[in-house]
């Protein structure tokens, strides 16, 4: 090298960074440039707003336009009596409202399902809200303390509440009930069995192996029929137990195997790095688990988490089969009802189960997403 | 033999280990007295994380005992976590846990395994972070760090605990160059401050520094030990020969 040589670049002023340059057009209007500016594009446009307007306009002219709001019998919602197409019958709805929300639970003793869903309401929406604080001490309201009142407002036969017989629960109160117990108990069974399923000890992997397998490998359906025709026969005459409960131990048995895999799937995609250094800190195996590896593992699996709870939900019409009446059972009921016989009264039943199937899910579906996004703000994803 | 608590740091004694058919550790004989400090190197696929990761059994071994601060490790697992409590361990990939802070990640330990109460845990950890000099990252999330302050706040995450022995798996082998000197600089005032250490790096620099002893391996056996500045400018053996004639510096 030539003492002396000069160098092929040296930058005289430093560069300061500056803003980048503002978009030319905000996103919707880029959007709204993209959708006449070319054949094959407005074709594109063309033909989704044909296929939009032609879903959501007979929904909307059956829904509200042409439905009957008034009446008090199938004759009001008739089209000849109406004199022009009739929609919805809502009058339907509103006569059969009370047995769509309780079933047949007494008249005299609704209120205290009110309560029960008040008291529900009351505690899940600050445990939902991330800002309200004392998670810990709501957690323990609304999972421990809650469902025990809740079980003496809606059975009764204690502190003076007459005994409502489970037979008699049915609609959205028993959607509910088997859902929640469902849901808040299934997540805790799968955790263990999928920590069992990955445990070092041959016995307890084993067991939790074939449970999984074994409740993966029967329909809901089989297990629900099994619980309440056949279980009978097999227990002694004194061992009684309600036919709802023996459905909700199916049900959290069935939907905690398939919750374990889903957690298992979590808990692989862990790396081992993270469980030694847990380890060299001197956490033992709980310790580790719950503090550090199960907050990971979990959210990772948040959606597989979700899904398995809305398809629980929507599963709870299953028990019709075994004469539980749920919201979509009691629906069924309402049909055979000769007052309400009219054209429209199926689809309008069934529009009305479908709302509330969808806002739940749906809900529970966005409120995941808002709780993932919250959750993972720590790392860049 | 007895081995006095306040002397011997480590001592391991005919430690053999198989991964299945291959023979990773061979007949390793090693004593490392309080307040020394080793760097064990060699080749890669030698053996020498397997060798240092049995320390905290974090790796298990089919033959031979190791013995911690007076406590022989055994599988008793009541004895592991209480031997991990004193032997704190940095590794090459940080194994940092993300979802908490940096904070949260140096008090974990102490508050659930000390029984520390949160204000105190909190006090040792800013102390600790002071002392890796990162005390303004304390409510960062790790993944908001360089790979440096993420492995300073690893050591400081080990120190918390107020371990006796340290032990470095390759900490500055996963750094970008410019991020070493920190991390090696933080690990010498570790070592000038008494802490008995085994490192297992690359950095010979570093070693020649701090070190008391150097520690060959090769093929799971210990081939050569001996002072850095004879090590390094004598080297006996011809496996240390070779191996230093590949290292660069």
């Amino acid at each position: 090298m030539a003492v002396g040589s000069q160098p092929s670049y040296i930058r005289r002023a430093v560069l300061e960074p500056e803003p980048p340059p503002a978009a030319s057009a905000a996103a919707p209007a880029r959007t709204r440039a993209r959708l006449f500016d070319g054949p094959f594009n407005t074709a594109l446009t063309l033909v989704s707003i044909v296929i939009v307007v032609a879903l959501a306009w007979p929904t909307v002219k059956f829904l509200f336009i042409d439905a009957v709001w008034t009446g008090s019998s199938r004759v009001d919602c008739l089209a000849e009596t109406v004199g022009r197409d009739v929609g919805a019958c809502w009058p339907f709805i509103k006569a059969k409202f009370t047995q769509f929300m309780y079933g047949f639970y007494p008249a005299s003793e609704q209120w205290r399902v009110d309560v029960t869903y008040v008291l529900g309401a009351i505690l899940l929406v600050p445990l939902l809200i991330p800002a309200v604080p004392s998670k810990g001490l709501n957690a323990v309201l609304f999972f421990g303390v809650f469902p025990v009142l809740a079980f003496f407002l809606l059975v009764g036969g204690v502190f003076g509440l007459p005994h409502v017989e489970t037979r008699v629960w049915g609609g959205l109160l028993v959607t509910l009930v088997i859902s929640f117990t469902g849901i808040t108990l299934s997540l805790p069974l799968g955790v263990l069995l999928a920590l069992g399923r990955r445990s070092e000890f041959p016995i307890i992997r084993t067991i939790c192996v074939i449970f999984i397998e074994f409740w993966r490998g029967v329909p809901l359906i089989t297990v629900l029929f099994f619980a309440t025709y056949m279980l009978p026969l097999f227990l002694p005459d004194n061992w009684r137990i309600d036919a709802l409960a023996r459905v909700l131990i199916g049900v959290v048995l069935f939907a905690g195997a398939y919750m374990a895999e889903v957690v298992r799937g979590g808990l692989q995609a862990i790396p081992r790095g993270q469980f030694e250094g847990a380890m060299a800190l001197g956490l033992g195996y709980w310790r580790m688990m719950g503090l550090v590896i199960l907050p990971q593992a979990l959210r990772l699996v948040i959606p597989g988490i979700v899904n398995s709870f809305i398809a629980l939900f929507k599963d709870t019409t299953l028990v019709l089969i075994v004469a539980i009446f749920d919201l979509l059972g009691q629906l069924r009921a309402a049909f055979a009802d000769p007052t309400w016989a009219t054209p429209v009264t199926l689809f309008t039943g069934f529009a009305f189960a479908g709302m509330i199937y969808f806002v739940v899910s749906f809900g529970m579906s966005r409120y995941a997403l808002f709780m993932e996004r919250r959750l993972n703000i720590e790392r860049p994803r | 033999m007895r081995t006095t608590k306040n002397e011997v740091a480590i001592e391991i004694i005919d430690l053999n280990k198989w991964f299945g058919k291959f023979h990773v550790l061979r007949d390793i004989d090693l004593k490392v007295m309080r307040g020394e400090r080793i760097v064990v190197c060699g080749p890669s696929g030698s053996g020498k994380s397997t060798l240092l990761r049995c320390i905290n059994r974090i790796e298990d071994w089919q033959r031979g005992r190791v013995i911690v601060d007076g406590t022989e490790l055994t599988e008793d697992l009541k004895t592991i976590d209480e031997v991990r409590g004193e032997v704190g361990m940095v590794f090459q990939q940080f194994n940092l846990f993300p979802h908490l802070t940096v904070l949260e990640n140096c008090t974990l330990a102490p508050i659930w395994v000390r029984k520390m109460p949160k204000m105190e845990a909190e006090e040792v950890a800013r102390h600790y972070l002071r002392r890796v000099r990162i005390p303004e990252q304390a409510d960062k999330y790790p993944a908001q760090l360089s790979g440096g302050q993420q492995q300073r706040v690893a050591i400081a995450r080990a120190l918390c605990m107020q371990p006796k022995i340290m032990l470095f798996d390759e900490p500055t082998s996963a750094l970008d160059p410019e991020m070493v000197k920190e991390v090696l600089d933080t690990m010498v005032g570790l070592a000038l401050d008494g802490m008995t250490m085994v490192v297992v790096s690359h950095e010979m620099g570093f070693a020649r520094q701090v070190a008391n002893r150097m520690v060959l391996l090769d093929d799971g056996q210990i081939v050569e030990v001996n002072e850095p500045a004879a090590f390094f400018s004598h080297p006996q053996h011809e496996r240390t020969k070779l191996f230093l004639s590949q290292i660069l510096r």
